[in-house]
């Protein structure tokens, strides 16, 4: 039985682990030699790939962007959402069910049915281009799931803290910042994890959002595919790095992840 | 919780009501007024009423992504869900291996879309790729940018392994909060480790599960960028799941109408299933 459950383990581990492996391994051959021959590991170990990308700036820029936006659009998504959030955990109010499903609806927009309105969005605002653009778009999607999370963390912390402060002589704001933020610091982890997430791994809004000076990495990518031939070294140098950001984070979050959950009704 | 009447509360939901509704609600106009209207280009527009509507619900080829879509959704729904929870119950509950199997678990989840694509490529690539060379080896044909079998069955396992990782993540938060009692009790009374299952687990995961089920179906029925990097939609129509014919349409050829349209129906089908969804969720819960 115990074996079972750690055979399990570790396969699904090899198995979502094999493409990265993969995409190590072509990362640091030469494109003669992917092309060329077939092998477990480079024979001409090569960190051209890499070089090239952190000196050629329409490559690295492309991860500035990236992050640039990503940060705007979690801080933008958790600051507005958490207010929010409490208005829904803690007060009945006019519409209050109504208003919660319709922001789920739209994390339920598929980003196709809005590529070419918002395109045209942002044109019109003259924020076509920047990374504000994106992190607004992007808002979309994240405001409501970081609702959806934090309400499910404010939801498990007892009334009695609120009423309890107020008896204490706390003005509501004072409350909010010094004592209830603090207390689902876990949430707010776990909130900030999943808008970086999907901020993150989004392509098409961000694509159709932006042509040079807030484009991101990925789409870098994608016309490197295209145009410079196949360059499939570099490609996979690029993509290799791309996870970076996202392991640092998953670093950062593991304990309050597993935690997290637990605690909050998600 | 009981919670207080207080009309002020809507001061708190104000910026973000105002900035999701600038994301929503314009863009959605627009496409309503795309969906009823014809143009020639030039800001020029006639009015057509619900002729696009017809002519999309009409067409075939809209009904073929949709059932691939459909196919597709439920495919990697009845892998990713069981698989998940295969997963979540075989991981360690405690001790320093859990940090390691979930940063590892997690990590194929922050991947940008378009590299899970190109990974998936690269890996796959019958004369390159180590999944594909293997495949080969075993003496099955295989290559998924011409065989439909192959490029169906090479999405599905990119998709399953791009997000079994978030079913078992809230299927292993659900195990973590049942108290150790609960096993001991079970334990005493002898029960067997499906009672155990059947009767423990599954009840405590069901509320995570719901949301897994409701995320992997928005996501998956929405899916646009992997498979449009893996295998463009190819080899001929087969993998063109509803997004990819989507901005085929309204990108590619320009027909606003249509697509608009076209929109419009994919939106309102997602938003049917995730309200039924919703309501046995909410009702599951009142209970």
């Amino acid at each position: 039985m115990k074996n079972a459950k750690l055979l399990v383990t570790l396969l699904y581990i090899l198995f979502l682990m094999l493409p990265i492996y993969w995409l190590l391994n072509m990362s640091f051959k030469t494109t003669n030699e992917i092309l060329g021959t077939f092998s477990l590991w480079p024979m001409n170990f090569t960190l051209d790939n890499y070089i090239k990308i952190f000196t050629d700036p329409t490559w690295y820029n492309g991860y500035l962007n990236s992050i640039t936006y990503v940060v705007i659009n979690t801080v933008i998504s958790v600051t507005v959402a958490l207010p929010a959030a409490y208005a829904f955990s803690r007060y009945r109010f006019l519409g209050d069910k109504h208003l919660f499903f319709w922001l789920l609806t739209n994390r339920m927009a598929p980003p196709a049915v809005f590529a070419l309105p918002f395109f045209q969005l942002y044109s019109a605002t003259g924020l076509f281009d920047t990374h504000i653009a994106v992190a607004l778009a992007h808002c979309l999607f994240n405001i409501p799931l970081a609702v959806w999370i934090l309400e499910g963390f404010m939801s498990g912390v007892p009334k009695e803290l609120d009423e309890t402060a107020y008896l204490d002589g706390y003005s509501f704001w004072r409350f909010f910042v010094k004592i209830f933020i603090p207390t689902i610091a876990a949430g707010i982890g776990v909130a900030a994890f999943f808008c970086f997430m999907y901020s993150w791994v989004e392509l098409l809004l961000a694509k159709t959002l932006t042509s040079v000076a807030a484009k991101p990495i990925a789409a870098t990518m994608t016309r490197t595919a295209s145009t410079a031939g196949y360059e499939l070294g570099l490609l996979a140098a690029a993509g290799a790095l791309t996870i970076i950001p996202g392991a640092f984070v998953i670093y950062f979050v593991r304990n309050y992840i597993a935690k997290g959950f637990a605690l909050g009704r998600v | 919780m009981n919670k207080t009447a207080n009309s002020k509360a809507w001061l708190f939901v104000i910026p973000m009501v105002v900035l999701v509704a600038f994301n929503a609600l314009i863009p959605l106009m627009t496409v309503v007024n795309y969906s009823v209207q014809e143009t020639f280009g030039d800001n020029v527009f006639f009015w057509e009423g619900m002729k696009w509507f017809e002519q999309v619900l009409r067409s075939d080829r809209f009904h073929e992504s949709f059932l691939r879509q459909f196919a597709f959704t439920g495919m990697i729904l009845l892998i990713e869900i069981p698989l998940g929870i295969l997963v979540a119950l075989s991981m360690p509950r405690k001790g320093p291996w859990v940090s390691v199997c979930l940063v590892l678990m997690a990590l194929p989840l922050l991947i940008p879309w378009n590299v899970v694509g190109a990974m998936w490529n690269i890996f796959a690539l019958p004369d390159t790729g180590l999944l594909g060379r293997m495949i080969n080896g075993l003496g099955i044909h295989y290559n998924f940018t011409q065989g439909p079998v192959a490029a169906w069955a090479t999405t599905v396992v990119m998709d399953v392994w791009h997000w079994t990782s978030l079913v078992v993540l809230l299927a292993y938060a659900g195990l973590c909060s049942i108290p150790e009692a609960y096993y001991q009790a079970a334990k005493i009374d002898g029960a067997s480790a499906w009672a155990v299952f059947r009767h423990i687990q599954l009840p405590k995961m069901k509320r995570v599960l719901t949301i897994a089920i409701l995320l992997r179906f928005m996501d998956s029925f929405m899916i646009y960028t992997e498979p449009f990097v893996l295998t463009g939609g190819g080899p001929g129509n087969t993998t063109t799941f509803l997004s990819i014919d989507l901005v085929k349409i309204a990108l590619g050829q320009f027909d606003l109408g249509p697509a608009a349209a076209m929109s419009l129906i994919y939106f309102l089908i997602v938003l049917l299933v995730c309200w039924i969804f919703y309501t046995l969720m909410m009702r599951g819960e009142a209970k």
